[in-house]
């Protein structure tokens, strides 16, 4: 690869990750430009957590090059966890820690991978806890709250160690229709506050009206990309078509 | 509770009168709860008692930091580790499943004679009660490690912590809980299982109760000693229980912890 600086926050190219024989990616290019929401759609099964997951070194993929600025973190030399610690990332079932108090979930990274004096930390904590309104449960433990608060904890656990990347799994799926609402306009804020987000998501209004991009994911590959204007509203491909006619009806 | 109460008293009463009553009953007391031999051999077993004590307090420690590695070496992952995670599997599965006395045999003969020389009983007796104990607390260690959900490490480690900070910060809090009443009830099996070191021709409870018996040929001294032990394990048994019901209760009531 040429070492010309690349203006993407994340960019990767041809990723491919098979579980067993079934190939899960089939060669998948995507990049995302600072401070760009990108909204990932497609059926269950489609690869999209798996993509999430590959792009966060999470998960190790079989082919292709992932960048976080300029650097390959793809390559196997590459310290993971030192990538890992620059990237959030939440999921679709919280994976809060329970056997810590909330403020404590969200110091956790800062003290002891960033090796922030717990006071500074903590005095950090409380200010992210007041934005995502949860500023009176910082000593609760997580089985005290709702899933919405244990969703925006979540968020203000990924975010609190200034990641260049929101990696954002399904982050609403597992939330009882009433909850979804204080999550999602939780991310609006982030992304209007100049995030640089990736999210997997089935909530297609939310997508239309806060993302800068739809990417449309088929059985491991991108079908169809572009702003979501076009691709929600004026699909190009059948299959996007399909599946979105699924989704509204 | 006063019914509880009278209904235990009257019961007791009988099942008293009936023993007392069976014939052979004076000879059985005379063998088993002489008040004068338990009189005699109480401060002999109780210095014994202590040896035990001492063995128990330090295998605590030595078992516990044995029984961990054990575990975490359990734990590695990747091929590199192969050999390893097989040798401390092997490890567990021999101790586990050799006799305890084959062990103090081994141990407590069988070391004096290769080195030569006259070993404490108290570091023969940690020694081998070290080797059986920590195979079976490292199998609760590691159950408890691997009873923790696999979203809790994706989780540690999507915020960058490496595998000790992930295992000592999320993991081990989160399976300790959970294996509590396991490493109890070890605990309890190791409170008894220290009595075993008499046969190390240690002083301890049970060897000198076997003194009193050979002198006075009535068996009270060994009561007296079974009663000691008794009252040892006791308050480990009822906070097992306790705790035991306690987290039933949690779990019941949807509660993580």
């Amino acid at each position: 690869m040429s070492a010309s600086p690349s203006p993407a926050v994340l960019r990767a190219t041809g990723i491919r990750k098979s579980f067993g024989d079934r190939e899960v990616l089939g060669g998948v290019d995507l990049s995302l430009a600072p401070h760009e929401v990108v909204a990932l759609i497609g059926a269950s099964g489609s690869g999209k957590s798996t993509l999430l997951r590959c792009l966060g070194l999470l998960d190790p993929i079989d082919d292709g090059q992932i960048f976080l600025g300029d650097e390959d973190i793809s390559d196997p030399r590459v310290d993971g966890n030192r990538v890992r610690a620059r990237l959030g990332a939440v999921f679709q079932s919280f994976n809060l820690f329970p056997h810590l108090s909330v403020l404590d979930n969200v110091t956790l990274a800062s003290r002891v991978v960033h090796r922030m004096p717990r006071r500074d930390a903590e005095a950090r904590a409380v200010d992210l806890l007041a934005r995502v309104g949860l500023a009176d449960k910082a000593k609760d433990h997580p089985d005290r709250l709702s899933g919405g608060q244990q969703q925006r904890v979540a968020i203000a656990r990924a975010i609190a160690t200034d990641p260049e990347v929101l990696l954002l799994d399904e982050i609403t799926s597992a939330l009882d229709p009433e909850l979804v609402g204080e999550v999602l306009e939780l991310v609006r804020d982030l992304a209007s506050e100049g995030a640089t987000i990736l999210m997997a998501t089935h909530e297609m209004a939310f997508a239309r009206d806060v993302a800068d991009r739809v990417v449309f994911l088929d059985a491991g590959t991108i079908v169809e990309e572009g702003p979501p204007s076009a691709v929600l509203r004026h699909p190009r491909e059948e299959r996007t078509r399909a599946f979105l006619a699924r989704f509204t009806a | 509770m006063l019914i509880a109460i009278a209904s235990t008293l009257v019961f007791a009463a009988i099942v008293w009168v009936t023993i007392v009553s069976t014939e052979g009953w004076a000879k059985v007391q005379q063998s088993f709860f002489d008040p004068a031999v338990a009189a005699e051999a109480l401060p002999k077993v109780w210095d014994g008692f202590l040896l035990n004590l001492q063995v128990l307090a330090i295998s605590v420690f030595t078992v516990g930091a044995a029984a961990l590695v054990l575990a975490l070496l359990r734990t590695l992952r990747g091929p590199v580790f192969f050999p390893v995670r097989m040798l401390a599997a092997g490890y567990t599965d021999l101790f586990r499943g050799l006799p305890f006395i084959i062990v103090l045999y081994l141990i407590g003969f069988g070391l004096p004679t290769i080195l030569n020389e006259r070993i404490n009983e108290v570091v023969l007796g940690v020694l081998a009660s070290t080797l059986t104990y920590s195979a079976y607390v490292a199998e609760v260690i590691r159950a408890g490690i691997e009873s923790v959900h696999p979203s809790q490490r994706l989780a540690a480690r999507a915020l960058g912590l490496n595998h000790v900070q992930t295992l000592r910060r999320v993991v081990l809090p989160q399976a300790l809980r959970k294996m509590t009443p396991a490493l109890m009830n070890d605990f309890i099996s190791m409170q008894k299982d220290v009595g075993l070191i008499s046969i190390l021709a240690a002083f301890d409870a049970i060897a000198r109760a076997r003194g009193v018996v050979a002198t006075t040929y009535n068996f009270t001294p060994y009561v007296v000693a079974g009663i000691l032990f008794v009252l040892l394990a006791i308050p480990t048994i009822r906070l097992t229980d306790w705790y035991t019901a306690r987290l039933r209760e949690r779990e019941q009531t949807g509660s993580i912890l």
